[in-house]
């Protein structure tokens, strides 16, 4: 390994560069790397989990996201949600009004008289647990992934808050949140299935609008939800594959 | 948060809860931005090189350590963007293979260390020999250390270094390619945005990207010309300006293509693209990225290139027509990265951003990463100036 050589060439590097290079080789053949999964696989309960939304039994209380607010210690700050409620009016000349101040958390005032109300509904939105998600897809150290159980889920510990994520979701159901400097989504409250308890906003909603199920299970409440109703997910043409059913959707919704 | 509750307080139309907040912000402008200055400038380079265009000779080495300056900050504005930055090795060690983004790291390292320091290396290593047995001290050391001490100077040892640097600048034009392809497929994949998600993405920005390191190697070579007090090479500004016109022509074919293909197929995102565009994008698409960026330059260049007026004039039109097109590659980095973030997935309305000019980390850092490249720049200048070469070589 001198290089105190008059002409050191390339070949002498080369073969210097060879040896270094074999060496680490070799050393690292002695205790081989061990192959390095993104995330550690949780332990599947054997169920494929999609949830149900019966827009018609929807009052708009908004319940379901303060509950999850407080459930999941989410932000208090009206950008940062796991669920929301959105109102949607449709009025007699077609023009079509949405909002969700707060997302719903502090209820719903309808401005438009109700003569000029062609309909109106409301919307409880929440991450769509998609078969195929685009979020997962493209994180790109694999701390969004999708669990055995079908639920897309984020280890925080391992996030670097690139936001690809949040670009991705064509639903919006990702924020960054901005004390952690990580990204933060509905879980379906896992931490509780894992118990055997409900999630918190199924809890909260006073109609039973929302439901949530093992779609493997055709006895399922949720499997019997979406064989009985007339469901559509929202953004089909996308792909995604979403389990989040919604009973009596509007074709305004997106 | 201030921020949040004023675009809360400006909303226009509906949009998402968790849209109102902007996530990427202008260090993700700054992001591709600044990796197209690379791939551009080293395309110039491989022009020279690999088409044999002798004209831009004066601008070989000066396109590949622009290349190398600003490759090296490339991805400062992405780390320091993140939520996390410490964690940003986790994208190199566990990379997630379906992300774009994950891909990206080892495309630019392949870029980085394969491409552009073998080729400057082996471009230089002659010269590097050479200096270490001239310089003294530390110098000699360093230059020595340059060379990974290697001291061979004979004829033999010089074609073989020809012989490599062309052939990585033949495997170099596909990696500036991939490269900046690459970083527009980060946008065009994303099919939950309709603004971005078109097949056009990587191609567009790859031509947008060698419009612009063109326009940043022509404005660089004339100011070292005038900081050094030497004439600028007029056939060289004139054969730059050439390419910079035909390119920028396709440049902009394609860019027409993507949006009247848009505008004819108008599906279900084209109402809210057409509000968009004509509304809080006006500024920076019209004016800013197509009448500065685009139109001016290119009437300008095109009647040039058959009327040509005195020298001095020539090389003022070409100092400012480098400068409005790095000023419109620029607004058109932002028009995709923030434009495509300004309205609702919701098709419902739009949310607003404004720079904190003031205060924000955001300005200030992107600042910074834009400038920095130049003080590396101007130390690879001093480490290595082009004119200092022995030229006598094998071309």
């Amino acid at each position: 390994m001198a290089i105190n050589k008059e002409n050191y060439t390339r070949r002498d590097f080369i073969k210097n560069s060879g040896m270094i290079a074999g060496g680490v080789v070799l050393v690292s053949l002695l205790n081989p790397f061990k192959l390095v999964f993104a995330t550690k696989k949780p332990v599947g309960i054997g169920k494929w989990y999609g949830v149900g939304i019966d827009i018609e039994k929807c009052i708009g209380c908004g319940s379901c996201a303060r509950a999850c607010k407080i459930e999941n210690e989410v932000p208090n700050e009206p950008f940062f949600f796991r669920n929301w409620v959105e109102q949607y009016t449709i009025m007699n000349d077609g023009q079509i009004k949405v909002s969700s101040p707060n997302g719903g958390i502090d209820g719903f005032k309808q401005p438009v008289p109700d003569e000029n109300i062609y309909k109106t509904f409301f919307v409880p939105k929440m991450c769509n647990h998609c078969a195929k998600s685009p979020c997962t897809q493209v994180c790109p150290v694999g701390a969004s992934f999708e669990s055995p159980e079908g639920l897309a889920l984020v280890d925080q510990s391992y996030c670097i808050g690139c936001g690809y994520c949040v670009q991705a979701c064509p639903y919006g159901c990702r924020y960054i949140d901005p004390q952690k400097g990580v990204v933060d989504k509905c879980t379906l409250c896992y931490h509780r299935l894992e118990k055997g308890l409900n999630p918190a906003c199924m809890m909260a909603c006073p109609t039973g609008a929302r439901i949530y199920g093992d779609l493997n299970d055709k006895e399922s409440a949720l499997s019997l939800f979406v064989k009985e109703n007339n469901c559509a997910v929202l953004k089909p043409q996308l792909n995604t594959g979403s389990k989040l059913f919604y009973n009596a959707l509007s074709q305004e919704v997106h | 948060m201030e921020s949040l509750y004023e675009a809360l307080a400006n909303l226009d139309g509906f949009i998402y809860p968790n849209e109102i907040a902007l996530n990427w912000d202008l260090l993700i402008v700054m992001y591709p931005y600044i990796t197209g200055l690379v791939a551009g400038a080293f395309i110039l380079a491989s022009l020279n090189r690999v088409f044999d265009i002798k004209a831009l000779k004066p601008t070989y080495e000066i396109s590949l350590l622009t290349a190398l300056a600003f490759m090296l900050v490339a991805t400062m504005p992405l780390i320091t963007h993140l939520g996390q930055p410490l964690r940003f090795y986790e994208m190199l060690i566990t990379p997630h293979l379906t992300s774009a983004m994950a891909i990206f790291g080892f495309v630019y390292l392949w870029y980085l260390m394969v491409v552009l320091l073998l080729e400057i290396w082996f471009d230089y290593r002659y010269d590097m020999v050479i200096w270490s047995q001239q310089k003294k001290g530390f110098m000699k050391f360093f230059y020595k250390a340059l060379t990974l001490w290697i001291s061979d100077t004979s004829p033999e040892s010089r074609k073989t270094d020809e012989k490599f640097g062309y052939f990585i600048t033949v495997i170099g034009i596909p990696s500036a390619f991939l490269l900046h392809g690459y970083v527009g497929f980060i946008f065009g994949s994303i099919k939950a945005n309709p603004w971005w998600s078109t097949v056009m993405m990587p191609v567009i920005f790859l031509f947008s990207a060698m419009v612009s390191g063109i326009a940043l190697v022509m404005f660089i070579y004339m100011a070292i010309n005038y900081l050094r007090r030497k004439k600028t090479d007029i056939f060289c500004l004139d054969t730059i300006a050439k390419y910079l016109f035909y390119i920028l022509i396709l440049d902009f074919t394609l860019e027409s293509l993507d949006q009247i293909h848009r505008i004819y197929e108008a599906d279900e995102s084209f109402d809210i693209l057409k509000i968009l565009v004509r509304g809080k994008l006006f500024f920076t698409f019209f004016i800013m990225q197509i009448g500065i960026g685009t139109l001016i330059p290119i009437t300008t260049l095109g009647v040039l290139q058959f009327k040509k007026p005195r020298e001095r004039t020539r090389k003022i039109l070409y100092l400012i027509i480098s400068i409005f097109v790095l000023v419109g590659i620029f607004f058109m980095r932002w028009n995709v990265v923030i434009g495509g973030q300004l309205f609702s997935k919701s098709f419902y309305g739009f949310t607003s951003y404004k720079v904190n000019l003031i205060g924000g980390t955001d300005v200030s850092l992107s600042l910074l990463w834009f400038i920095v490249p130049f003080f590396i720049l101007a130390f690879l200048i001093w480490l290595l100036p082009p004119w200092k070469k022995f030229v006598e070589k094998t071309n």
